[in-house]
């Protein structure tokens, strides 16, 4: 038992955890007794306890876990164990329930993580339909409801939008630039961590007395400064999963720039790379701002120090400007990455190049910088001053542009391919015809009079939801068909695989759809009931979000299955030319037996004698750029 | 290629579309009545919006249904590849620059209208809003009453009009939506917003608290009486007396209108 405590593990995180509630409780008590709070009855003043143990008892965790094992022993000037690559690979089930510094384990680690989440998020989801079948229905209190949509939105957001993503990237990523690994492992397995830890934050909080933060994903202000303690857990789960986040980017970062193979110039990179890049440029520039937003939430909670107490000098606005700073940039993190999966799934199942590879790796870097331009634009109506309305418009009809070269892009490499109409595909197609729709309501969004209208009603859940669900969701159900057989070494099953995507399509549209017509007609979002008017609608889309819902389980059960039981499969069964599929599926564990080189475009389908890498050791002369009968050209 | 026939079929097809896309948004009924002329402008925008989305739209879907159509992989042709086009330089600069007029022309036009509807009339009455959790209370200042202030749970407003609304909060934000003017803006403790309507149909409409203000929040509705000015004196009168006679509560009473 002793040595379990010692070694890093669940049985050491679970002691440490005991230790960083003690340490919270004594912390606030010194802290009270300090400040003049010394009697009994305030020994457990519980709610500080909470606020600090929310913090402490992460931390004892990810430290319990061995997230930072290495780190201490090199500050303590103990002997580190040297990277003996002993922590990569994985050989049984166990090995994804510890700190493996494999980007490989981890990008599978992240997966399930994020899907997990998706599908307690869509449950919550599921009974707040239920709840909104019928007008003045009593299936959940008022309180609870608020719960579950603000529960709801905030995991999948930050715990399944942004974190599978990352996840798909860990995999495919180091795969496709022909390197071992990512640039940094260990701070890999600490992202990680970080995100069981954030989304257990999150969901303990319906255990809260008061019930789970009722504020909805923004938080805003007053309002949160005022909720129960449910709240917190909302300001310091975001801090986690923020985290999470800026470390996984600075990764991506880091390795997309110095671990690329010889000859892997930035205009040979794949757009899922390039994607990442753009991503990662965002995530590290803005989502420092959603963690100052959360923190002066959390200091005006816990110690009143009136940041947006409008009565004590406090500015309301200002919350929502910086945090808006982050979250509409989130939204781009949360769709780029899916722009470069469908550029992957479209190409390869086009059997053609990628129509205007430079103006989609150009467009995807315009969308990074135009992304920062227009974060008013959710607060045309929050009384602020009103002529930032006029040019937060006028970016923000102007960052579809690069949007549409990109739809545009993708339509034109379906001309005169050869359309394999499989599963990932499928999705793919889809998801052009629901973004469209949703990127055309984002539009209609930024044309000011119109926005005062239909500003948080449903229609903006409608909006957000043919961008998130109707647009990221089918990039990541087509990515995660696309590269199941890399990841797992197994085939899906084709036929569940074409039901799930025909539900999906068909279930998706009948329950966000109505949603624009009710928000137009005056309904608002965030109602636990609402005028007998929207009865009928609401019925019918409840009823299509329970389709919905079960669409999802036919995923699940071909995933599941497949993993467990599927037939093999090869290491490249969608003949793709980029270098994850040229080796085994699943990988080895040190990815490449030799440093692939790379000697043309990635996407060089139809044209004769193309090669992307070679994988056997390049001859001396390519570098210096002499012929050699395996290398060509890339056609421009 | 695909042949001539398919291509002309389809774009036949896609212009019919087109023109049943654009009929079916004049058949439906988006919004509730227009009760302000701003409703009208703002509906009309919608409606050019619309227009303006449904090709766009149309070309999408048409592109992907032909493709699918014309493109698919036959049996045998399971190892074939597709044609090796790069890119066009000259129809990547079609798509960019074509948008991008379209759009920045759609906002202009939408500006012309934002700045139709907050234009400040010759004469116009100011009303205060108060939101708190979770009603609503309107302030009638004596430049309205004629009077004394009048503080009412009620919102009447006369016919043709133009009023500017002073909203403050006591609390946390609440949004003034009237979905019936198609106007709404943050209710903000701290700092008096603003905006200005003019009702211009008789008849009474919700008015909706749009911003999640706590655990009442969807039942902190209210409705808007829009009544011709005759009217609208004599309902000042009837509460300038109730005021006065002090029996009852000054503030006219009914939590909701």
């Amino acid at each position: 038992m002793a040595a379990k405590l010692r070694a890093p593990g669940f049985y050491r995180a679970g002691a440490m955890m005991v230790g960083g509630f003690v340490f919270a409780a004594l912390l606030t008590w010194l802290v009270r007794m300090a400040t003049g709070h010394a009697t009994y009855r305030h020994f457990l003043a519980w709610e500080a306890v909470v606020t600090v143990a929310l913090l402490a008892v992460p931390i004892a965790f990810l430290v319990g876990i061995g997230g930072f094992d290495y780190w201490f022993y090199w500050a303590a000037g103990r002997p580190t164990r040297p990277e003996d690559h002993s922590g990569h690979g994985a050989y049984s089930w166990k090995d994804y329930f510890r700190v493996n510094t494999d980007h490989k384990v981890i990008g599978i680690q992240y997966l399930v993580n994020s899907f997990v989440f998706l599908l307690v998020g869509g449950l919550l989801a599921m009974l707040m339909r239920a709840q909104l079948a019928q007008p003045g229905s009593h299936f959940v209190d008022a309180n609870t409801y608020n719960g579950l949509f603000s529960v709801h939105a905030t995991l999948l957001i930050f715990l399944f939008m942004v974190p599978v993503f990352a996840g798909i990237g860990n995999f495919v990523i180091p795969l496709m630039i022909g390197a071992p690994d990512m640039a940094f492992p260990r701070l890999n397995a600490l992202s990680f961590w970080l995100l069981p830890v954030a989304g257990a934050i999150m969901l303990l909080s319906f255990l809260a007395p008061g019930g789970a933060f009722a504020d909805g994903w923004t938080a805003y202000t007053p309002l949160s400064i005022n909720e129960p303690i449910g709240q917190t857990f909302f300001s310091v789960g975001v801090q986690f999963a923020g985290a999470s986040s800026i470390m996984t980017a600075l990764n991506f970062l880091v390795t997309i720039i110095t671990m690329r193979a010889p000859g892997m110039s930035f205009f040979r990179l794949p757009l899922l790379v390039w994607a990442n890049f753009a991503t990662s440029l965002l995530v590290v520039i803005a989502t420092p701002f959603i963690a100052a937003s959360q923190f002066f939430v959390l200091l005006d909670r816990a110690l009143g120090f009136n940041f947006f107490n409008a009565a004590k000098g406090g500015d309301v606005l200002m919350y929502q400007h910086v945090f808006w700073f982050y979250s509409h940039p989130a939204v781009y993190i949360m769709i780029l990455p899916g722009f470069g999966i469908i550029s992957e799934v479209l190409a390869v199942k086009s059997r053609k190049p990628i129509f205007g590879y430079r103006m989609m790796a150009f467009s995807l870097l315009a969308i990074v910088g135009l992304g920062f331009t227009v974060w008013a634009h959710h607060m045309f109506t929050s009384g602020m001053a009103a002529w930032v309305r006029i040019p937060m418009a006028i970016t923000t009809v102007i960052i579809a542009v690069p949007t549409g070269i990109k739809v545009f892009s993708w339509l034109a490499t379906l001309w005169r391919g050869v359309l394999n109409l499989d599963t990932p595909m499928l999705f793919a197609l889809g998801f052009i015809t629901t973004f469209t729709l949703g990127g055309i309501s984002g539009i209609m969004l930024a044309m000011v009079p119109f926005d005062i209208h239909v500003s948080a009603s449903y229609f903006i859940v409608a909006h957000i939801h043919y961008v998130l669900f109707g647009g990221s969701l089918m990039t990541i159900f087509a990515g995660v068909y696309y590269w199941f057989p890399k990841m797992t070494g197994r085939m899906f099953d084709e036929r569940l695989g074409k039901w799930h995507f025909w539900t999906t399509f068909i279930f998706m549209n009948l329950t966000f759809g109505p949603m624009h017509l009710i928000g137009l007609q005056g309904m608002p979002r965030r109602v636990a009931t609402y005028a007998a008017q929207f009865a009928d609608w609401n019925l019918f889309i409840s009823i299509a979000s329970f389709g919905l819902g079960l669409s999802t389980l036919i995923f699940v059960y071909n995933i599941v299955t497949s993993w467990r039981g599927g037939p093999h499969a090869v290491s490249n069964p969608w003949r793709a030319l980029t270098l994850e599929w040229q080796v085994s599926s699943p990988p080895p564990v040190f990815n490449f037996d030799r440093v692939p080189t790379v000697v043309g475009s990635p996407y060089e389908y139809g044209v004769p004698g193309a090669v992307h890498g070679i994988l056997e050791p390049a001859p001396a002369t390519v570098g210096a750029g002499s012929g050699s009968s395996m290398v060509r050209a890339p056609s421009e | 290629m695909p042949s001539r026939r398919s291509i002309v079929g389809t774009i036949v097809a896609a212009i019919i579309a087109t023109g049943i896309g654009i009929a079916l948004s004049y058949a439906i009924h988006w919004f509730p009545v227009q009760a302000s002329t701003q409703a009208r402008n703002t509906d009309l925008l919608y409606h050019v919006l619309v227009i303006a989305s449904v090709p766009i739209f149309v070309v999408v879907v048409t592109v992907v249904l032909f493709s699918v159509w014309q493109f698919r992989m036959k049996p045998g042709e399971e190892l074939k590849d597709g044609a090796p086009i790069h890119g066009n330089t000259r129809l990547e600069f079609i798509w960019t620059a074509l948008p991008t007029v379209l759009v920045l022309g759609l906002v202009g036009y939408s500006f012309v209208i934002l700045h139709d509807n907050e234009k400040k009339p010759a004469r116009e009455i100011q009303i205060g809003v108060t939101g708190q959790q979770f009603y609503w209370s309107y302030q009638y200042p004596p430049s309205v009453t004629g009077g004394a202030p009048i503080n009412s749970y009620k919102l009447y407003l006369p016919d043709n009009e133009s009023v500017e609304f002073n909203m403050r909060s006591k609390d946390v934000i609440h949004a003034f939506w009237i979905p019936a003017f198609r106007l709404q803006e943050d209710v903000v403790p701290g700092i008096t917003t603003h905006y200005r309507a003019t009702p211009d149909r008789l008849g009474s409409y919700p008015v909706v608290c749009n911003l999640l203000c706590g655990v009442g929040h969807s039942l902190m509705r209210s409705t808007v009486h829009v009544v011709t000015p005759a009217q609208f004196r004599a309902w000042i009168r009837s509460q300038l007396a109730t005021a006065s006679s002090g029996s009852a509560d000054a503030t006219g009473g009914g939590s909701s209108g």
